[in-house]
């Protein structure tokens, strides 16, 4: 496929391989963390972390949008699908991940109407099919999906349907990534931006990173030649003595983003004074809300929702794992308690989670 | 991209043909490659930026 095959070309690779070969310095580790699940998913996928050197190590950050999800939240959205009435939407990666006791899933086979979707708009297009109905849709995601979910609002005002509302999840990329800076055991010397996430903030909101942390930031793509390229770039940087934020994935990514879609986030949805991570905790200003004009379509204003606090398994390391504090086969539970078949944890349930990349693709030498 | 109607486009997907919405991409044409996320155009792709990007590793390449 076109702008997929020349990414993965082997003469690239290698021709990068060398590059970064060259880069290194003997003896002296460097800990790049990519904060992108889709990036997470392609260095297991081709095995990147094989080809890279060993002074060379990929850190995993939180960057799948299912696995930050607190526990909590998805017993909120249980609640919702068995309200009367109502068709609970989703797309199909939340629906194995678990809450306190019970997934989507469970409750799909419990009796109540979860149906997967692929895009919000198919949530708005359900509800105006069974107006006599309910359709709740779960957002859930950054920058990239957010504002997919602030559109499909704003065309559910213009349409002025009343049978629609959001369960509101989406974060933003930023807040995390200063909590990993600020974390005392931080060991993060550089990071791969997110490619689709910056498609929509664009470069400028890891400018902080550079300028008062001094790491260097690339803005990544997601084929292998993409991705070992942006380690070079970061190499090279510390190599040099710089830190700034540089773009490899200068084909989709542009310094301001799309204003169109900024607009439209600003117009719909507003921060939260604070929202849980897992992982992480509680971020200040790092989760979105809709805004008191779309009250109406907010599925936290419409329902009582439990809104119960609930710790992660003991036994699951999720949330060392989403800081890059350790590796997926390093938990306890991983491959024999959790599974991608019956997970413990969120890592466990995306495809875009460490631990399920790692199930699927991992292989250590 | 393969059909543009307003705001929404069919577009092919890994070589399957499905509607998305273009109210994010408005500049999109007949013919673009597209970063399709959830329904939605996010942004063209570029292609001379991708033979930039191409020509850094093939100059890589040359060096050795």
């Amino acid at each position: 496929m076109k702008f997929v095959d020349e990414y993965r070309d082997r003469t690239r690779v290698q021709s990068v391989q060398r590059e970064l070969a060259s880069l290194v310095e003997p003896g002296r580790t460097v800990r790049v963390m990519e904060v992108c699940g889709g990036h997470t998913h392609a260095i297991y996928k081709h095995g990147l972390g094989e080809l890279v050197p060993p002074e060379l190590d990929f850190l995993h950050g939180p960057g799948c949008p299912v696995c930050v999800i607190p526990m909590g939240r998805v017993d909120d959205a249980i609640a919702l699908a068995h309200q009367p009435d109502v068709i609970f939407t989703t797309f199909g990666d939340m629906m194995r991940v678990p809450g306190g006791k019970r997934s989507l899933l469970d409750a799909k086979a419990a009796g109540a109407d979860v149906r997967m979707v692929y895009s919000p708009l198919d949530a708005l297009a359900i509800a105006r099919e069974e107006p006599e109905r309910h359709v709740v849709f779960f957002g859930v995601g950054f920058e990239t999906t957010a504002p997919a979910t602030a559109l499909t609002l704003l065309r559910a005002r213009t349409l002025g349907v009343p049978n629609f509302s959001v369960f509101c999840n989406h974060v933003t990329i930023e807040p995390p990534l200063r909590t990993i800076l600020e974390a005392p055991d931080s060991q993060v010397d550089a990071f791969i931006a997110p490619g689709h996430v910056s498609t929509i903030v664009g470069t400028r909101p890891y400018e902080f990173i550079a300028g008062q942390y001094g790491k260097p930031v690339v803005v990544a793509a997601f084929e292998p030649v993409d991705i070992l390229q942006s380690a070079a770039m970061i190499l090279r940087q510390l190599r040099e003595g710089r830190a700034a934020v540089e773009n490899q994935y200068t084909r989709v990514v542009r310094r301001n983003g799309n204003p169109t879609a900024l607009a439209a986030l600003a117009a719909t949805m507003e921060l939260r004074d604070t929202f849980e991570w897992r992982g992480l905790g509680w971020i200040e200003r790092s989760g979105l809300k809709l805004r008191s004009a779309f009250a109406e379509w907010d599925a936290e204003e419409r329902f009582t929702l439990p809104g119960r606090r609930i710790a992660d398994p003991k036994a699951c390391s999720c949330g060392k794992v989403l800081v890059g504090a350790a590796k997926p086969w390093e938990c306890k539970v991983f491959g024999t308690a959790c599974t991608p078949e019956r997970p413990l944890g969120t890592c466990m349930v995306s495809s875009e989670g460490a631990c399920a990349a790692y199930y699927a693709y991992g292989r250590r030498s | 991209m393969v059909v543009r109607e307003g705001d929404t486009a069919t577009a092919e997907v890994a070589g399957v043909r499905r509607s998305i919405s273009l109210s994010l991409c408005p500049e999109a044409q007949r013919g673009d490659w597209v970063l399709v996320h959830v329904g939605f155009a996010l942004a063209t792709i570029d292609e001379d930026e991708a033979h930039k990007t191409l020509e850094l590793i093939e100059e890589l390449g040359e060096a050795w």
